[in-house]
């Protein structure tokens, strides 16, 4: 008994401390690599021959740009995210509560664009936007449309996924119920379905506001030099004019823009959220009938979404990654993936940046999984107290703003704060910060994934699962995990593929030698010669065929694991 | 003493409850120095309408609520430092709560994973309480695929498989129609006698009570204001508003 | 041989998994190590960085310098060269000024003439005069030596010329003519370096008070602004043979020689050599190096004759020595401008943000 007692008492204080853990690992994490350096930056534009200069404020906030760049910067933003959603839905709908053949194929399909280079998206669009180019005649070019239909086709995976993996496990018999109840589709989706899958709308809704709020290479591209954003605005004052004063400023605006949204998303969604009743995601989906006209209109809305904002855009790559220098088809570009391009625009090949890419990658989705996981965590969990509440609150923001500080003040942090070597290796030129940055970027997308699967497990099947004597260790390797188990493969997918196509940073950080696929997709592009050309976007390519993959692999280890132990 | 005994029990919820609870206001006592024995093999229903903290008591037995005054013990122990899963309780919910992910033999054997026994043992003890409990060769089937009686039914032997040595079962039959509730009260009764398991029994239905359990206690906003056999409390109820709940009145 | 960087060092080919693994957990002692507490001997290869046989050069992303003349210059001066890419030229420059007090390495490549000054005005180089500067190359601040320079310029599609039947325009003036109406696309200054050294070619030609007159004629002639090299190039310029509908477009005075005819006999874009502004990228030892003596000889190196002879093909760039042997193709398609508009380093230093807001006013309203 008293051996027992010591037992108990051990583990009574183990609990603390592992929840401790869980709440320090990443705040120190996000403490060294994203907050120590953005915020020296910012205190660097407020400093003059070491006196507080704070003019800077009334000089940019009294400047009608500025209001002009934030106008701008919501308007696109909002309009990004509504339309996102509005097209996800159908989508999701028809990917995760439907079966059909070649289902897994195209959930993998929508997730590319999220993923592809931003100067490739760009490029992509313009040439489809252009006057000579296949939608030419809407009249795209330079327009706020323009921008919103390139957004809506970088985001709207992020809805798809995030609201799909929700669907797919909702029980379908609460919908029956109110089906027999008297109440047609539309009626169900409104009083039923809607405000069950109103917290993970509200979550993909929160992360694709901040990344239309934040875009930056689409922008730059399509907006032309008439439309722009903080975050454009940021970069260049930066990069371009070490405007460190003004970029200061603006920074700190993005910060209360970004913070102001996340605020209105978290109420809305904490209003909302309550405790789901799921079920196994298998069988929840039915096949696919073309005697039902419900099934046959969603069908045709997802083809027409799919095929329109999706297909269009990369076809019009692939078709460009097929053209020889001479104008006929082949696969020349392909072949010269192996070399450092015409007249050695590269100082690797772009298989090697590929071998860089996947690398990195890898090491990146571990950082975030391990990172992300145990924020997913400790936020989904409810304490008693009042504070405490507020602190788990306060620590889910905190890991969405990385989302919203630009990628450029975060790389330029790092260089004056991480000035001393760590074991005689500088950081800020070795290369390693390349995992670390984008792995700040792919947190978010982790937490966000997880944390409403593992928020709408019934806390009382942890309460039996605790009775019938497991330990709070166990009641999480058995009841948590397995559950949150869809979406951690999820998640690892997200991760990897953001980690990928993560441009901002990696372009900072990465040496010549071990520069990644989007880098050298930047490189290529930016040289002249039509090989050169081709071979960018036969790169851009095996990027999004390679992501592809990434998101069609985990999920099928998911399914496969899906009902298994583990 | 042997078995479980309540000692001047007071759970209070100091902050809004969670959204799972449903109840709302700050500072709610929602047990109030109750007191209370169970003797080792007995069944004992707590009876009483919703809201009447009946639900919280049995939660703060488990050790899910903390208790804000007053003790629980068991064969004499203080368990108030004893965490959830050391009590070596069982807990029965309303709808089952079987975990989706797990199939109906995994699902009661998940109590028996943390003991030591050997894999057959293991195969043994699920399938002869799933004997128990009427579903025999229902091992491999799905949660999904299983009806709502047949759900509880699975819950039951998943609660009853470590041999706990105290069963909370909370409103387990409330989800059922009540051909099925009459029934299963019926076979829950003779599975815990036959077991000889020793059982806090929660209900708003005074007929469920008196076919499941040995003695039953009335309670009433918070407070515990009748235990008895059930013949005893229909005999002699302490006051109106427990007559009211045997249904007496008229 | 050339060290490469620490975290991708060594063949680049596929690694085993536990390569990958290995390489995660020296990040996780990394990480441990900002915490004070790591142990010795993490295994990067990073390690030693700061022995006296290592020189890191700084330079911006276009950097490609052939490997071979790398390992040799290592070869014959026993140092180990690491080199480390910073962005485009601008942000090399400000990251630079931002990291004087802890340089990022030993030795910058790629600061140019539009950026050189602020890079002197905030001391991040030190004084160093190669004992070899060929004639013909000035030096700036004395700390700043000339490695190789290009021309930007309106670059015109030659057969679309040919079909409309009109003269291909010479001057920055016949750019402005109706005549040239809707035709020409080029670049932001704000985000573009070619951007930039166009304004700046405007600024050498109608002076600081009448640039924004040219830009106001330039604008009601239709010109089209992208905003990089490769969006005017590839997407608008109707030369690049990717659809574009514009036959002007501000390019380079290299740009010629990537589109020469499949027999090689000549090219179907040209350079309008009077609409020129010469970018000139420098060399030199940052202040506070750790191994000083090995920048020099990098400094040095960067100047030998086998590397002016190779910067037109890995950079794009004619050299600084004058002496140097051109590709023949460079020869024929792609000749320098003769008299290039200029605009002092001091003065771009001074008025660079003032004049890119005036012609923000101008062009974007």
């Amino acid at each position: 008994m008293d051996r027992d007692r010591g037992r108990l008492r051990a583990s009574l204080r183990t609990a603390p401390l592992l929840w401790g853990t869980a709440v320090a690992v990443p705040l120190g994490f996000l403490a060294v690599f994203f907050a120590w350096p953005v915020a020296a930056l910012v205190v660097r534009g407020f400093v003059a021959d070491g006196v507080l200069d704070l003019t800077g404020f009334t000089e940019v906030l009294s400047s009608p740009r500025t209001w002009r760049l934030v106008g701008l910067t919501l308007t696109q933003a909002v309009l990004g995210t509504a339309c996102s959603v509005l097209l996800g839905l159908p989508l999701a709908y028809l990917l995760y509560r439907r079966s059909f053949l070649g289902r897994g194929l195209v959930r993998g399909l929508v997730t590319v664009p999220f993923v592809l280079p931003a100067v490739v998206v760009g490029v992509a669009f313009r040439t489809l936007f252009a006057p000579g180019g296949t939608l030419g005649f809407l009249g795209l070019e330079e327009s706020l449309a323009g921008i919103v239909v390139a957004l809506v086709f970088f985001n709207v995976s992020v809805v798809v996924r995030t609201v799909g993996g929700l669907w797919e496990r909702l029980d379908p018999r609460t919908e029956q119920a109110a089906a027999s109840l008297g109440a047609g589709p539309a009626r169900v989706f409104r009083t039923v379905t809607l405000p069950a899958l109103a917290p993970a709308i509200a979550s993909a809704a929160s992360v694709v506001f901040l990344f239309c709020a934040t875009a930056f290479g689409v922008v730059l591209v399509l907006g032309g030099v008439r439309y722009g954003t903080i975050e454009t605005e940021i970069w260049t004052r930066t990069t371009q004019f070490l405007d460190l004063r003004s970029a200061s400023v603006l920074s700190i605006l993005q910060l209360v823009v970004i913070s102001g949204a996340l605020v209105v998303s978290a109420r809305a969604r904490r209003r909302r959220e309550a405790a789901l009743r799921l079920v196994s995601a298998r069988g929840s989906a039915r096949r696919l009938s073309w005697r039902s006209p419900q099934d046959v209109t969603v069908a045709l809305v997802g083809a027409a979404i799919v095929v329109g904002l999706m297909v269009l855009p990369m076809a019009g790559l692939v078709a460009r990654s097929l053209r020889e220098p001479d104008g006929s088809w082949g696969i020349g570009n392909y072949v010269a993936l192996g070399t450092t391009g015409e007249r050695n625009a590269l100082v690797v090949t772009v298989w090697e940046a590929t071998a860089t890419s996947l690398r990195t990658a890898l090491a990146a989705t571990v950082l975030s999984l391990v990172v992300g996981g145990l924020v997913a965590l400790v936020v989904s969990r409810r304490p008693r107290s009042v504070g405490a509440r507020r602190a788990v609150g306060t620590l889910d923001g905190l890991f969405m703003l990385p989302l919203g500080v630009s990628a450029v003040t975060v790389g330029f942090g790092f260089l004056i704060t991480l000035d001393q070597p760590v074991l005689g290796v500088d950081l800020r030129t070795s290369g390693l910060l390349v995992p670390v940055a984008q792995a700040v970027v792919a947190i978010p997308l982790v937490v966000r994934t997880v944390l409403p699967v593992l928020r709408a497990i019934d806390p009382r099947l942890r309460e039996v699962a605790a009775v019938l004597g497991s330990g709070p260790g166990r009641v999480l390797r058995t009841v948590d995990l397995p559950i949150a188990l869809r979406s951690v493969g999820l998640a690892t997918g997200f991760a990897f593929a953001v980690s990928l196509g993560e441009f901002g940073a990696t372009s900072f950080l990465a040496r010549p030698d071990g520069a990644t696929l989007p880098v050298v997709i930047y490189r290529l592009i930016g040289r002249p010669g039509a090989e050169n050309y081709g071979m960018a976007l036969a790169a851009s390519v095996v990027l999004a065929v390679l992501t592809a993959t990434v998101m069609m692999m985990a999920e099928r280890l998911r399914d496969e694991r899906g009902g298994g132990e583990f | 003493m042997a078995g479980l005994e309540i000692r001047d029990v007071t759970v209070r919820y100091g902050v809004p409850t969670g959204s799972t609870r449903g109840r709302g206001s700050t500072g709610v006592t929602a047990v109030d120095q109750v007191s209370l024995a169970v003797a080792p093999g007995e069944v004992v229903a707590l009876l009483g309408p919703s809201g009447c903290g009946k639900s919280s008591l049995l939660r703060a037995v488990a050790g899910l609520e903390p208790l804000s005054g007053g003790q629980v013990l068991y064969d004499g122990e203080d368990l108030a430092g004893v965490p959830v899963h050391k009590r070596r309780f069982g807990l029965m919910f309303q709808e089952g709560q079987l975990f989706p992910h797990r199939d109906v033999r995994r699902n009661v054997a998940y109590g028996l994973e943390t003991q030591d026994l050997s894999r057959a043992e293991r195969d043994a003890r699920v399938s002869a309480l799933l004997d128990l409990v009427g579903l025999a060769g229902y091992e491999g089937r799905s949660v999904p695929t299983l009806s709502g009686g047949e759900q509880q039914r699975v819950a039951l032997a998943r609660a009853l498989a470590p041999r706990p040595r105290l069963l909370l079962l909370d409103e387990p039959l409330s989800a059922l129609d009540r051909q099925l509730r009459e029934r299963l009260a019926g076979e829950v009764r003779a599975a815990l006698v036959e077991t000889g398991t020793t059982a806090v029994f929660v209900t708003h239905d005074h007929a469920e009570a008196a076919a499941v359990a040995d003695r039953v206690g009335v309670m009433d906003r918070g407070r515990l204001l009748q235990v008895a056999a059930p013949d005893e409390l229909r005999a002699a109820p302490a006051s109106d508003r427990v007559a009211e709940f045997l249904g007496l009145h008229g | 041989m050339l060290r490469l960087s620490g975290a991708h060092a060594g063949t680049i080919h596929a690694r085993p998994l536990a390569g990958t693994v290995a390489r995660a957990a020296a990040v996780a002692l990394l990480l441990a190590g900002c915490g004070g507490s790591a142990p010795d001997g993490s295994g990067t290869d990073g390690g030693d960085a700061s022995a006296s046989g290592t020189v890191t050069l700084v330079t911006h992303d276009s950097w490609a310098l052939d490997e071979k003349l790398v390992e040799q210059f290592e070869q014959e001066s026993g140092l180990t060269v690491e080199v480390s890419a910073a962005g485009d030229a601008g942000t090399l420059v400000n990251q630079l000024v931002l990291t004087k007090d802890a340089p990022l390495g030993d030795a910058v490549f790629g600061i140019d003439n539009t950026f050189a000054s602020r890079a002197l005005e905030a001391g991040v180089v030190e004084e160093y005069t190669p004992a070899d500067l060929p004639d013909g190359a000035e030096q700036l601040g004395a700390a700043l030596t000339p490695i190789d320079q290009g021309d930007v310029c309106v670059n015109a599609d030659e057969a679309w010329f040919e079909r409309s039947d009109l003269e291909v325009p010479t001057t920055l003036e016949d750019l402005a003519d109706p005549e040239y109406r809707d035709l020409l696309v080029v670049s932001n200054p704000a985000t573009s370096s070619p951007g930039l050294a166009f304004l700046l070619a405007t600024v050498g030609a109608f002076g600081e008070d009448g640039f924004e007159d040219y830009w106001a004629s330039l604008v009601d002639n239709g010109v089209k602004v992208a905003d990089s090299w490769e969006d005017a190039y590839y997407v608008d310029f109707s030369g690049a043979g990717e659809g574009g509908e514009r036959p002007l477009a501000l390019s380079y005075a290299t740009s010629p020689a990537f589109t020469v005819s499949e027999d090689g006999s000549e090219s179907t874009t040209s350079a309008l050599l009077e609409t020129c502004f010469r970018q000139v990228e420098y060399a030199g030892v940052l202040a506070g190096a750790d191994n000083p003596e090995g920048a020099q000889e990098l400094v040095d190196f960067l100047l030998t004759e086998d590397v002016q002879a190779a910067l037109p093909e890995s950079m794009y760039m004619y050299p600084a020595d004058p002496a140097t042997q051109l590709p023949a193709d460079w020869e024929k398609f792609a000749p320098q401008a003769e008299a290039p508009f200029e605009v002092e380093p001091a003065e771009v230093s001074e008025h660079r943000d003032e004049w890119i807001e005036r012609w923000t006013a101008t062009v974007v309203g």
